[in-house]
């Protein structure tokens, strides 16, 4: 239940620590050529920065399993939207005559 | 005021039917209850339960939405990579970073907004940590206005009067096109937390919030994050694609 919990200030000055430093990491890393690994660490970063707010911030370390279900499906429903579309953009031309 | 199960046709108002069956051992408003407990919960844990769960189903609604602009983003990225990054290029990547900053902060003081309603402090200082949180996010805003003020003196957004001078002028239209819908988006999403943020603290003034009564500040705090993480993925996603790109 999340309406209990009161986490100490101090965890959230911690959190907000690490989402500054991954900031700066993401800034340092785009200035540095890493080929197809650049969009990987930015996106890597971007999630975990995503998840420490979910987690904390937003309460659902310490809310019902029932709010983890909902929550987790939206991005299930996002993985689902990506999968299916880019699975159509990525394998146009495989086959010859079809559009590309 | 217990009508119980009947076969007869309900007189009355409607809305004030009860569903009750004869034996529930609520017997309506003989007892007393914290006053901000809508009759249909049966304690204060159960609503703010049930408000929170409808807030993240708000919410996944909103990944959705944001979802489909991303996903557009990917798709075009992927036709024309070098486009993108030449477009990203000319993105202001000190404002774009200040603005993340800014907003990493607001989501300190909001989540301190909340604990403030949370554990019961005073008006004073849950209203602190709320105009804090407003005056960040306007912040963002101005910045925001100047960056898209530079937009229209430099003629990058999309329309008749794009100019381009790089190699791929088709490929930064449909970017700057992405660019504006999606800061767009996220813009009017920081307006309307605004207008939320006005009206708690106006709550918060009038003594409502207490470690008892807290769900529009936890609710509300839920909307402020993932605009806040929208943002996070903006950030690098628009500002940060370009930064090795070299024209030739």
């Amino acid at each position: 239940m999340s309406a209990g919990h009161v986490a100490p200030k101090s965890l959230y000055y911690l959190i907000f620590g690490a989402l500054m430093i991954g900031t700066a990491l993401t800034v340092g890393a785009a200035f540095v050529d890493m080929g197809a690994l650049n969009n990987v660490v930015m996106l890597a970063i971007a999630c975990t920065k995503a998840l420490l707010v979910i987690l904390f911030f937003m309460h659902v370390r310490w809310s019902s399993r029932l709010t983890w279900v909902i929550a987790a499906s939206g991005f299930v429903w996002l993985l689902i939207m990506f999968g299916f579309t880019l699975a159509d953009y990525m394998s146009r031309g495989w086959i010859q005559g079809t559009l590309r | 005021m217990s009508e119980g199960y009947s076969d007869a046709p309900t007189v009355g108002l409607p809305g004030r039917v009860s569903i009750q069956g004869p034996g529930t051992p609520h017997d309506g408003d003989s007892h007393a209850h914290h006053p901000k407990l809508q009759h249909h919960f049966d304690d204060m844990e159960q609503q703010a339960e049930a408000s929170t769960l409808g807030m993240w189903v708000f919410l996944v609604t909103e990944i959705m939405f944001f979802g489909g602009l991303f996903l557009a983003y990917a798709v075009y990225r992927s036709q024309y990579p070098t486009g993108f990054q030449e477009a990203s290029a000319h993105l202001n990547v000190t404002l774009g970073a200040f603005n993340t900053a800014v907003l990493i902060f607001s989501s300190l003081t909001m989540a301190f907004a909340v604990r403030a309603a949370q554990t019961g402090e005073k008006p004073r200082s849950q209203i602190i940590w709320i105009v804090l949180t407003m005056i960040l996010g306007a912040t963002f805003l101005v910045v925001k206005y100047f960056e898209y003020k530079d937009k229209f003196t430099h003629h990058t957004v999309p329309g008749p009067s794009f100019v381009w001078d790089g190699q791929y002028p088709a490929a930064a239209e449909i970017f700057y096109s992405l660019y504006f819908c999606m800061t767009g988006l996220h813009a009017l999403h920081m307006i309307i937390g605004l207008g939320i943020m006005t009206w708690l603290a106006i709550m918060a003034k009038k003594g409502t919030f207490n470690s008892t009564y807290y769900t529009p500040v936890e609710v509300s705090g839920l909307y402020w994050h993932f605009v806040d993480i929208v943002w996070i993925f903006l950030f690098p996603l628009l500002y940060l694609i370009g930064r090795h790109y070299h024209a030739g």
